[in-house]
């Protein structure tokens, strides 16, 4: 074991993350609070993408909503499509179609709606169509040097106009209430309590399988290369490097993990609507990051955790403390915590963990030759 | 889809629709205008530019109540001290948020749209706390109610009139202070160049939060404007700021001659389409119009040539 401290500190705070998910949590809530949890760490997806993009690459976008409510939507249209059966739907004028469908005379299944009978092809649709999309969005842009303010106007844009988009063509889309009344997973009731748990497990395996994932690409060459561009792009452009296309990765990489974010979701709630997709749900994403901090990964899970817990609770009780709070807490954050909260770790922490970590796992080490 | 009109029903179809969409053309101005002096001049991105256009509107609201209960001898005019009032109230906040907020934020500008969008969010649970979550709508004088009939299957309302009156009054009067007045020469030398202008004696600080109280106050006058054109509620702004933002974009960061062009021609397709398309489905081929536009040609349609 010769790691350095920096990454023994690593393995130890993410098995600490894992610890807390696994087997804390689910010890000590009731489901339903358990099932919150699960809702929660969905959006977390979301942050871990935005600090690839936003906190190593500096591509804010604020749009991040549309790729976690295609994900979601595609989730929504294979679980919605078994819900339809003929047996399920006899009643309507036109049987084995989405009853939104009927409601609104549409008398056969949209062409794109098809392939989504399979189970296969949704579960690739989950990332394939945001990453695509993103990839699209981000080809446009980066190649003409869009970037900044501009690139997060037109996000948002983009996403306004999706959410006007689906709730104006709600025969084909469900309108504003979204794609309701989901029942079976390939024949696997997800509305009961047993299935929440295991979604909820399924949900955490994959959030920590993606933090390795964006943890490795951090620490590769490629991460080092991002951050150069965010600091320099023009050094980096004149390095040799194409910018345009460590962009458009950044971006697709977190949309696609917006993606998988959208579809756990659409399980875990069940049902998915414009709600999630348009620009509110996208900046509050955003604000989840820069909380936690936009430059840590368990930073950006711990903020989205720490500002959805805080919304609950606040809500509950009172309702309008709450949109303040959230307020003042955007503005708290930008103007006295760039670096969120683990920045404050950073500062005054840090130092003492590192003499922690290296005295505990000081026995580890091979004797200095 | 042109079937079934005559040509006359047609013409005065379009010179309805036309002048519906110059109404909506003229909220849309106000607001760019603003925007374009915040964002454009000094590239500052806010986005609680939708609730100073509200915090106007609910001026009006509460002008045309105070008129109607106590000063009812004059509440034919209210209409015109309530977009001076709206004009004072939303440049004061305005010049306040800058003060307490914008002036630090000068280096960051996606950090300023962050904390102006929980600016935003401040704003719009004030607006809940104090005139209620639901729509209020402002009473009219009855000489603003009518329309001018041109013939009998055209109809032109007098407040839609007045909207536009009124917005003609405000962009002559930016154009005259930003491109002639010593003020506006001031203003532009201070977005070229801070450093340089401080230098040579002009006060930036001074200069920015006017700068930025114009631009809010001319929201709030966008604000009173669009009292006579919907009912006012705590979000009504934010469903117009991405709008906003597109106008000043598409028209040119730089220019104001480009805003009011790009204003005129996203207002006038998206009300023209509206008649034969759905609303939303306007809505969405303009605004992806403008998006595929702009990604063509990310500077905007007009823009200035300057070295950066």
């Amino acid at each position: 074991m010769s790691l350095s401290i920096q990454k023994r500190k690593d393995i130890i705070f993410f098995s600490i993350l894992a610890c807390f998910l696994l087997v804390v949590l689910p010890g000590g809530l009731e489901p339903f609070r358990l099932n919150l949890v699960g809702k929660y760490l969905t959006y977390a997806f979301v942050t871990i993408g935005l600090v690839v993009c936003w906190g190593d690459a500096g591509i804010l976008s604020l749009g991040q909503g549309i790729f976690f409510g295609l994900g979601g939507y595609c989730m929504a249209m294979f679980l919605k499509l078994q819900a339809s059966t003929v047996e399920a739907t006899k009643n309507q004028s036109t049987p084995g179609i989405p009853d939104f469908m009927d409601w609104n005379q549409i008398t056969a299944l949209p062409w794109f709606w098809k392939p989504f009978h399979s189970l296969p092809f949704s579960l690739i649709a989950v990332m394939a169509v945001p990453a695509a999309l993103a990839a699209l969005i981000g080809f446009a842009m980066f190649r003409r040097q869009v970037g900044g303010t501009y690139f997060a106007i037109i996000t948002q844009a983009i996403a306004s106009v999706l959410t006007i988009l689906i709730i104006g063509q709600q025969g084909y889309t469900g309108g504003v209430n979204g794609i309701t009344d989901l029942r079976t997973l390939d024949g696997w009731d997800i509305r009961t309590d047993h299935a929440k748990l295991v979604l909820y497990y399924i949900g955490v395996v994959l959030l920590l399988a993606c933090m390795l994932f964006v943890w490795f690409v951090r620490s590769s060459k490629l991460g080092r290369i991002l951050h150069a561009m965010r600091d320099q792009e023009n050094r980096v452009r004149f390095s040799g490097y194409n910018v345009v296309n460590f962009k458009i990765f950044a971006f697709t990489l977190s949309a696609a993990m917006a993606g998988i974010g959208g579809a756990l979701f659409t399980l875990e709630v069940g049902f998915m609507s414009p709600t999630f997709v348009g620009i509110v749900p996208s900046i509050d994403m955003v604000i989840y990051c820069a909380v936690g901090g936009r430059n840590s990964l368990l930073g950006a899970v711990y903020g989205t955790l720490l500002v959805n817990w805080a919304r609950t609770s606040f809500s509950e009780s009172m309702p309008e403390i709450w949109t303040f709070a959230m307020g003042a807490l955007f503005i708290g954050v930008v103007l006295f915590l760039p670096g969120g909260l683990s920045s404050l770790y950073q500062n005054y922490l840090d130092r003492y963990m590192t003499r922690l970590v290296a005295a505990l796992t000081a026995r580890f080490k091979p004797a200095r030759v | 889809m042109l079937w079934g009109y005559s040509f006359s029903d047609l013409t005065s179809i379009f010179v309805m629709q036309s002048f519906a969409g110059l109404i909506l053309f003229s909220v849309f101005l106000l607001m760019a205008l603003g925007l374009a002096i915040v964002f454009g001049q000094m590239g500052v991105i806010n986005m609680a530019h939708g609730e100073f256009m509200i915090l106007g509107a609910y001026t009006t609201y509460v002008c045309s109540q105070v008129f109607s209960r106590w000063i009812p001898t004059l509440f034919g005019a209210y209409f015109f001290i309530a977009v001076i009032l709206a004009f004072i109230v939303a440049g004061a906040v305005g010049m306040l948020l800058e003060w307490g907020l914008i002036r630090f934020l000068y280096r960051r500008p996606l950090d300023t749209l962050l904390a102006t969008w929980g600016v935003s969010l401040m704003l719009q649970q004030l607006f809940r706390s104090v005139f209620g979550a639901r729509e209020v709508g402002v009473q009219l004088p009855d000489w603003m109610m009518g329309s001018f009939n041109l013939n009998e299957t055209t109809q032109i309302p007098v407040n839609g009139v007045i909207v536009v009156g009124l917005t003609f009054f405000i962009t002559l009067g930016i154009y005259a202070l930003l491109l002639k007045s010593r003020w506006g020469c001031q203003v532009r030398a201070v977005m070229q160049n801070r450093s340089m202008a401080g230098a040579v004696g002009i006060n930036t600080e001074w200069i920015d939060r006017l700068t930025f109280g114009l631009g809010c106050g001319v929201a709030g006058v966008a604000g009173a404007a669009f009292t006579m054109i919907g009912s006012t509620s705590p979000t009504a702004g934010q469903q117009y700021i991405v709008d906003t933002f597109l106008v000043v974009a598409f028209g040119g960061t730089q220019s104001l001659g480009g805003t009011i062009a790009s204003a005129f021609s996203i207002s006038q397709a998206r009300s023209i389409l509206e008649f034969f398309l759905s609303g939303s489905m306007a809505q969405v081929i303009v605004l992806l119009t403008v998006i595929g536009i702009l990604m063509l040609r990310p500077q905007g349609l007009f823009s200035m040539k300057v070295r950066r």
